[in-house]
């Protein structure tokens, strides 16, 4: 039933003559365009685009779509990534006029409204994280790593210290050794111990007087608090360090345990994981960060602060890094991680970590009957199992799991992260499933483990394309349709 | 709460099939001395329509296109968006859905994404287009370090000043403390001057940075300085305006080596600054240092011609600290936008979406110079859709607050950007602004009685 026709690419629907889009006639005098523009700046012709009318257009995308797994058609149990519902009334809202259509350079007596959401979103950032300063203007996750660092870096310099060393686990997010990397710290790795928690010999081993920031995520990306957290900070902050929370995972405590009262000097929000940003087929999310008193003076500028009754723009920060992109930030992200957290309430927020964590763990009690998990009876919002003993039995792959699910219809985990753990599938059912949701999926997780190996490792059967040949794709890179560079 | 799914019997349920008597005992792993004893301290919950209500109010308060006509410019810009725009990129298969990791269950993004690239590719002359960045300041730097990373060069960053200012501030905290030198080239004609570009360019420079049409609306002499960049061996890295390319000569034309754009232009909405659309296009040369992701065709088993995120080997899932950049994400949303409007504006219509923002914008220009009070400051200078006028009364903060009066958002003060301009404010004309407004905002400027003597605030 697919309509394979309005899948082509755009080029080959492409139909000289056809269009879409009429502009109204020119109601102002014109003038030839050689006589204002120098003719050595013009164009001979304009950029070879498609020509379709608007129908080819809509029919064209709305199949495409049809090709893709989303939140409100599947399940996601995608270890680390947080997909939860994304609730319809944060797109009405963000999509308002007088929100969705705000110019950054407005006069801020004409954009009172939105300082004010914006003012309101930090303190309740803040509140949550207990950590009082906060700024909205990183663009990502990664982004806000890549930001905080860069003020802690600004930080050691204006107090005189120069230090090189970041320490992550060997568990953590690329982003975090990355962003190290790119803030000018050296990035070193902390070994796990067998529970998945920091191993604290290495950890004290490679504690040394020129540390600048341990990057922890907690709860881990096993999902399990850091038991020894309090000594880590401890000790970290003894050395002069300071400690950087990877808020990836903030879904299972908010309301619970806040990184500002466990250590954190420095942490950053994924509003598109926690707080219901859509992932919208990869970005925009968000990246707000949070940090101590102490750190503030050298958060990006503008900050929003209040002055009375009236909301500013605060750029007067001689301390600042400066910027990391344009304009404020991601507002239309926030926007809808606004509306969510009013949507909750505190009591709300609470609910919603003990719901995922409650689902993770039903889960879990569940799963571990048939494949092992590495890592302890209980965890937060996600767990990680392995498939590495049926493998060495059947030679059947977290990746075979993860393609035989899809054709079930359910949206496979996170495979192969963390790197700590062989074959690692990595599972979050999020707060909004239902038990009968969960159920399901571990009964068909049950049934794929005992299909025939060779059935597992040519699936899926049933999705619109099967497994693609991916090391030709880097190899003879194509990029773009009708060029392939060799 | 209405997202949350179980209810006291679910819970039980399943609190009996983990072998716990409560919830609170799932959170023992967290020591007692890290938890919160009290409830957080935010706003009550809200239903439906309290929010609806709450976020109208906020709403309310601020001015919009829907209340005066917007004159503003500077890197954000108020074009005209297709319905079908936002038709098609509210279907949740598309905003719901996850980045493309698992490709079966993805080809919607990922032909979507690599039409994205291609559509960008032919828009530029480049040879070829990640999936996108953040936005068009954070892509600048991004192509620095992909510049600075490729290729034996000079360590010097040359950037030249009438290239936007929060992008050079931008530049100035990701590289200023790296110990990368970064050289600005004032451009006090609001337009580079090509004795000086010359005069900075030499065997230690690295790369080149020119915006076209720049902040100020002028268009560069790109190819000039392009050849200047070439001639040292250094890399050109050219930030441009999209919508101008349906006139201009294209990136690619100009002898570019990297473009870079914010492409929010390409049919999503200002939203207060973002989120936005990096675009981020190069020569083959750096094909394996490119940041970001990047859509790759191939085939399935069956022989099925499809698409798949590739070239991962530079992302930091893989290479963590040896990464090209900490980037992870694109902007997929917006990718998916530009590709909407530039298939539904095709050749013609963005020629004429050009066309239309230069004529009216120069009709502007010449109509809001005939009042005595203002005059052009760069007037020689060819530009695109915007341009600078000085108050020579000096009080640029009274005229714009006259005009919001009257419902104009009239134009951004450039004091804010460089002091010596604080009588001067960059005014934008895009298609949507029609004759009537524009003899409006004239009409109201010529009207306007705020003086010079006004403090400045």
């Amino acid at each position: 039933m697919r309509n394979q026709q309005a899948t082509q690419l755009l080029s080959e629907l492409s139909h000289p003559g056809r269009v879409a889009v009429h502009w109204p006639p020119c109601d102002v005098p014109e003038q030839p365009i050689e006589d204002i523009i120098p003719s050595n700046f013009l164009a001979d012709e304009a950029p070879k685009l498609p020509e379709l009318t608007e129908g080819e257009v809509v029919r064209h995308y709305t199949n495409l779509s049809t090709k893709n797994m989303s939140v409100d058609t599947h399940y996601y149990p995608l270890g680390s990534c947080t997909m939860k519902y994304n609730p319809k009334r944060n797109e009405r809202l963000a999509s308002l006029p007088g929100i969705v259509d705000l110019h950054p350079y407005q006069d801020q007596s004409t954009i009172q409204g939105m300082l004010q959401l914006l003012y309101e979103l930090q303190g309740i950032f803040s509140e949550i994280s207990g950590l009082p300063a906060c700024s909205l203007q990183p663009a990502a996750g990664a982004h806000g790593e890549l930001t905080a660092l860069m003020a802690a870096a600004k930080y050691f310099k204006s107090i005189g210290e120069d230090r090189k060393v970041v320490l992550a686990p060997d568990s953590s997010h690329g982003t975090n050794p990355a962003s190290a990397q790119m803030a000018g710290f050296k990035a070193v790795s902390i070994k796990s111990d067998p529970n998945g928690g920091v191993d604290m010999d290495d950890f004290r081993k490679k504690l040394t007087d020129d540390i600048a920031v341990l990057m922890i995520t907690n709860p881990s990306t096993l999902g399990l608090f850091e038991k020894n957290m309090r000594e880590i900070a401890d000790a970290v902050h003894e050395k002069g360090g300071l400690i950087y929370l990877d808020g990836a995972n903030m879904n299972a405590i908010l309301g619970i345990a806040r990184p500002g009262d466990f250590g954190a000097d420095m942490m950053h929000y994924n509003p598109h994981k926690t707080f219901s940003g859509p992932h919208g087929g990869g970005g925009p999310g968000a990246g707000p960060i949070c940090v101590t008193e102490k750190l503030k003076p050298f958060l990006p500028s503008p900050i929003v602060e209040k002055d009375g009754d009236r909301y500013k723009l605060d750029f007067d920060r001689p301390d600042s890094i400066g910027r990391v992109r344009s304009f404020f930030g991601n507002t239309g992200v926030l926007v809808r991680a606004y509306c969510y957290i009013l949507s909750h309430g505190p009591e709300g927020l609470r609910e919603v970590s003990e719901n995922a964590v409650l689902n993770a763990n039903y889960l879990l009690s569940k799963v571990k009957h048939f494949l092992p998990v590495p890592r302890g009876e209980r965890c937060m919002h996600e767990f990680v199992a392995s498939a590495s003993e049926l493998k060495k039995e059947r030679g059947i792959t977290a990746m075979d799991i993860g393609k035989r699910l899809l054709d079930y219809g359910f949206h496979a985990p996170t495979v192969y992260f963390p790197l700590t753990i062989p074959e690692a599938i990595m599972i979050e059912p999020t707060e909004t499933e239902s038990k009968e949701t969960l159920d399901a999926f571990v009964q068909t997780l049950f049934k794929i483990t005992e299909e025939d190996a060779e059935l597992l490792h040519e699936a899926p059967h049933t999705t619109p394309i099967s497994r693609p040949n991916e090391v030709q794709a880097a190899r003879s890179p194509c990029l773009r349709a009708d060029f392939c560079s060799s | 709460m209405s997202y949350l799914y179980n209810t006291p019997d679910d819970q039980a349920a399943m609190l009996k099939s983990i072998g716990v008597d409560s919830i609170e005992e799932l959170f023992s792993t967290i020591p007692e001395d890290l938890r919160l004893r009290r409830d957080l301290n935010l706003p009550p919950q809200m239903g439906e329509l309290e929010l609806t209500q709450h976020l109208s109010a906020l709403a309310a308060k601020n001015a919009s296109p829907a209340t005066h006509a917007c004159f503003l410019g500077g890197g954000s810009y108020d074009h005209f968006i297709p319905a079908a725009v936002d038709a098609l990129a509210s279907r949740g298969e598309f905003y719901t859905s996850y980045t493309p990791y698992q490709p079966e269950v993805s080809q919607g993004n990922l032909q979507a994404m690599f039409e994205y690239q291609t559509l960008i590719c032919d828009l530029t002359g480049m040879d070829l287009s990640n999936a996108s960045l953040y936005d068009g300041g954070s892509a600048l730097a991004e192509a620095v370090i992909m510049a600075l990373n490729t290729g034996k060069r000079g360590e010097k960053v040359v950037v030249l000043g009438s290239v936007h200012p929060e992008y050079r501030q931008i530049l100035q905290t990701y590289f200023a403390d790296l110990g990368i030198e970064i050289v600005e080239i004032a451009c006090p004609d609001g337009i580079a001057d090509l004795v000086k570009v010359e005069a900075s360019v030499n065997a230690d420079t690295n790369c080149v940075i020119v915006q076209s049409p720049n902040f100020f609306g002028g268009i560069e002499d790109v190819a000039a300085i392009a050849e200047i960049a070439h001639k040292n061996d250094a890399v050109v890295i050219q930030s441009f305006d999209p919508i101008s390319l349906g006139l201009l000569k294209r990136p690619g034309d100009l002898g570019a080596d990297i473009a870079v754009a914010e492409g929010h232009s390409l049919g999503s909405p200002m939203q207060y600054g973002g989120p936005y659309l990096g675009i981020m296009a190069c020569n083959d040369q750096f094909v394996r240092r490119l940041p970001g992701r990047i859509v790759g065709q191939t085939e399935d088993r069956r022989g099925k011609r499809c698409w798949v995120l590739t070239l991962q080997t530079r992302e930091q899932h893989i290479r963590r600290e040896k990464a090209t950049s900490n980037i992870c994400t694109n902007q997929g949303l917006f990718a998916l936008r530009a590709s909407i409007y530039l298939s539904l504006l095709g050749p013609g219509g963005l020629r004429q979406a050009a066309t239309l923002c230069t004529q009216k914008a120069h009709y502007a220009q010449q109509t809001l110079t005939e009042i005595d009070r203002l005059e052009p400051v760069f007037g020689g200078s060819p530009f695109f859709k915007e341009f600078v006028l000085r108050d020579t009364q000096g009080n640029v903060e009274g005229l714009l607050a006259e005009a919001r009066e009257a419902g104009f958002l009239g134009g951004v003060p450039l004091g804010q950007f460089f002091p010596e301009m604080d009588d001067c404010f960059l005014v934008c004309v895009t298609e949507k602004r029609t004759k009537a407004e524009i003899d409006a905002l004239t009409r109201t400027f010529s009207l306007c009685h705020t003086g010079g003597s006004t403090i400045h605030a």
